[in-house]
């Protein structure tokens, strides 16, 4: 038996998933999250003064964190292609910005999106497993996966079945994130919690351990059907459930993706600042942190031309896609 | 590849300083007649702000004698509706000229920016929003149907929070018709002088608020004068014992508010993320220079090693330096007189056989600094686990069950503030019924609210600030 710092003792985190009883005795033993102590530290965070040369570095970063997103249901294949372009180079003025991580977009529409991003560098994600609400039987969500997996998606992006964790039935989560896992092959895996749905921060640091125990690579808020999406104190405790996980397993980092809701280069820098103030600067890095959105990239756009030139452009210099 | 924040300090413009400062008696500024002066600095800096006036028995004199006749001829008659008036005046410019009064009392005291920013001024405007409230509700305070004011109440306050102390002080006196004599802190005056300048532009009647500068011993002169009905301190236990022997035997009612050695609970069940912060709160808030400071810390064994761990780790964030960047979390220690005295009981501890750590963290300088640090081992014996320290010093202890802990928080001769981490609502109830301290917080810690009251038990005083209580310390009931 081995104490791990400050969470229930565990022989080895491979033996907490041995049975339905292990895996809700361990979850069920993280220390509890003060709802009130947790909004006052993100909100604390929130008011740090990030300028010059650090929102400059911050708004580049949070750039090439962006998993650039269209989720809807009149998406076309052209709109994708224009996506892509703008992913590869979101300003045709500037050739000093960076490119985005990630393009994401439903399955049906990766093969359009592997072929526009050929050679780039940027990653596409595709969202599976019945997004979004995870309503499916297994057989389903796993050839939903394989599909995308098979077009050429680098990450998948599935949902928890919340049905299924809120009632508590943490092996059946558990053994479906595994299954998953494995039909993504090589592919990377990030596990949607849909916080929103989840509502307490109790659920979210378990919802987090679970999917981290079962091979997540990517552990992310929101699907951004449901409102609230991303929150800072969500993704406060999303990032200690992160940091105790490298703890407790010897070293392994997993990625964090805040999705939805976050619309602003002032925002998009206060997620840096909770990422560096709670797991340290090791996860600024697109391979451990992304911003899932739309509309951010254009504020994050203007906010640095305005850093570099000192003057605000209007919003008709930016592209809309 | 590290992310530094680039600085990002507020500008110190909107601060009009003037070379040199009077004394605000009967809403006039005046030179003092013994012609004394002594000059406040930044203790971050060590520069010299400005030269302040020291107010001998003659000013003294005076300035009771133009609080005396405006509670007889103007503030004690008028009707509490007209006196909210001026209270919320006063209350609505602090809240305009805030940015302000935060950048003076950072450069004054040495705290940063973030807190005076966020908490001080805010709070202080609150204090006197709220007590505007009460000012025409007094019968209905349960204090009896028509309670009276005392007269003339001599104030003196200490330099950790010198706005908000005024404020403390000041909103409850005025609310219920009380004028007052008010002496800051030698080392932090000019908020307080920033203050007098609101009263005048609050229109004020003049007399109401009196403002002395000086040291001991115009403190000692104002709490001894004859015409004085009611002396209110806040500072420390020997200095709050010396005002108590002084007033015995005269008609004057006191309230003591002193020093305090707070233990913050933590059991096994606590939300450990939070309670760290709530420990980080509760100790390096305000450099430690709190009377109500989570200085002692009992964690239950259990969770002891974790705890620190994570303890450890979350101080290696702490930003400490430039108190008026926005982004310091540890400012400057208030004087050289404070450095030192926390300096001595750390090596106290040293002596004693507790092992010292603090994170890795450079110190301007210029300036007076103490870096956070944290002491283990400690026993119930050490000096540093009895006597207040008044800095960022956490002396930690351990515990094993709910009564021990009970004890061993109890057992000091302070009992101002105590803090209980469990997600248990029975033991925080428990707990709260046990622990002899004025305020217990439960999952959280140095809170404060107006409408919340505050004060001692034992050695930490007597009288509560504060909320429908902290108006009984300035009526006659």
């Amino acid at each position: 038996m081995t104490q791990l710092s400050g969470l229930p003792a565990v022989s080895g985190l491979a033996d907490v998933a041995a049975s339905e009883s292990s895996l809700r005795q361990f979850l069920h033993g993280l220390p509890g999250v003060d709802q009130v102590g947790a909004e006052s530290r993100a909100a604390a965070l929130g008011t740090r003064s990030i300028k010059k040369d650090a929102k400059l570095w911050a708004l580049d970063m949070a750039i090439r964190m962006i998993d650039l997103t269209t989720l809807e249901g009149a998406d076309t294949h052209g709109k994708v292609r224009a996506l892509c372009a703008k992913a590869m180079r979101p300003d045709p003025t500037d050739r000093t910005v960076p490119p985005v991580a990630a393009i994401c977009v439903y399955g049906d529409l990766v093969a359009t999106a592997v072929t526009a991003l050929a050679g780039s560098g940027v990653h596409v994600a595709s969202v599976a497993t019945a997004f979004p609400s995870g309503r499916a039987a297994l057989p389903v969500k796993l050839s939903d996966v394989r599909a995308a997996v098979g077009d050429g998606a680098d990450e998948i992006d599935m949902v928890i079945d919340r049905g299924a964790f809120l009632s508590g039935h943490y092996q059946q989560v558990h053994d479906e994130i595994v299954a998953v896992k494995a039909a993504c092959g090589t592919a990377h895996l990030k596990v949607i919690l849909e916080t929103g749905e989840l509502v307490t921060y109790d659920n979210v640091r378990r919802a987090s351990w679970l999917a981290m125990l079962a091979g997540a690579d990517f552990i992310k808020t929101s699907t951004g059907k449901v409102q609230p999406a991303s929150t800072l104190p969500v993704i406060l405790v999303m990032l200690e459930a992160v940091r105790d996980f490298y703890d407790a397993s010897d070293g392994r980092r997993i990625g964090v993706k805040a999705a939805g809701g976050i619309r602003s280069a002032k925002d998009a820098i206060k997620y840096l600042v909770i990422v560096k103030e709670t797991v340290g600067d090791e996860w600024l890095t697109p391979n451990l942190f992304r911003i899932g959105a739309s509309t951010l990239l254009n504020d994050l756009l203007m906010q640095r031309a305005k850093q570099r030139t000192g003057a605000y452009s209007g919003p008709d210099y930016f592209t809309l896609d | 590849m590290t992310w530094d924040y680039a600085p990002a300090p507020e500008s110190r413009d909107i601060v009009s300083l003037r070379s040199s400062y009077g004394l605000f008696i009967n809403g006039e500024w005046t030179d003092p007649l013994d012609g004394d002066a002594f000059k406040t600095v930044n203790p971050a800096t060590e520069e010299v702000l400005a030269e302040v006036s020291s107010a001998g028995e003659r000013d003294v004199d005076r300035a009771v004698a133009a609080a005396r006749a405006a509670y007889t001829k103007v503030w004690g008659p008028m009707p509490g509706a007209e006196r909210a008036k001026y209270i919320y005046r006063i209350a609505r410019i602090m809240a305009e000229r805030s940015r302000e009064l935060a950048v003076l009392e950072t450069l004054d005291n040495g705290k940063p920016i973030r807190e005076s920013r966020d908490v001080d001024v805010p709070l202080s405007s609150a204090h006197f929003f709220y007590y505007a409230g009460w000012a025409d509700k007094l019968g209905y305070a349960g204090h009896g149907p028509d309670p009276r004011p005392l007269g003339v109440a001599a104030q003196v306050i200490p330099w950790n929070f010198p706005l908000l102390m005024l404020a403390w002080k000041i909103a409850p006196a005025l609310a219920g018709g009380n004028t007052v004599v008010l002496k800051p802190a030698e080392t932090t005056p000019l908020t307080a002088l920033l203050f007098a300048e609101i009263c005048q532009q609050a229109d004020l009647p003049p007399g109401v608020v009196n403002i002395l500068t000086g040291a001991g011993a115009t403190g000692a002169a104002l709490v001894g004068h004859g015409d004085v009905d009611k002396v209110a301190f806040t500072g420390s236990t020997e200095v709050g014992k010396a005002i108590a022997r002084t007033v015995a035997g005269t008609r004057k009612k006191v309230t003591l508010e002193l020093g305090g050695k707070a233990a913050n609970v933590v059991f096994d069940d606590a939300p450990l993320d939070q309670a760290v912060e709530g420990i980080v709160n509760g100790i390096f808030f305000n450099q430690g220079h709190v009377c109500c400071a989570g200085s002692r810390l009992l964690v239950q064994e259990s969770i002891a090693d974790a705890l620190l761990e994570r303890l450890k780790r979350r101080l290696g964030t702490l930003r400490l330096g430039d108190p008026l960047d926005k982004n310091t979390d540890i400012g400057a220690i208030n004087s050289p007189e404070q450095l030192a005295r926390i300096r001595a009981l750390a090596e106290v501890g040293d002596a004693e056989g507790a092992e010292r750590w603090s994170p890795a963290c450079e110190l301007p300088a210029q300036g007076y600094w103490f870096p956070p640090t944290i002491f283990t081992g400690v026993s119930q014996s050490h000096r540093i686990a009895r006597e207040e320290i008044f800095g960022p010093v956490l002396s930690v202890l351990t515990f094993r069950t709910p009564q021990e802990a009970v004890e061993k928080a109890n057992n000091t001769p302070y009992g101002l503030s105590a803090g209980v981490w469990t997600e248990k609502g029975s033991r925080i109830l428990w707990m709260a019924d046990q622990l002899r301290a004025g305020v217990v917080w439960a999952n959280t810690f140095n809170r404060f609210d107006p409408s919340s009251p505050f004060g001692g038990f034992k050695e930490s005083g007597y009288g509560r600030e504060g909320g429908r209580h902290g108006l009984e310390a300035y009526l006659d009931v």
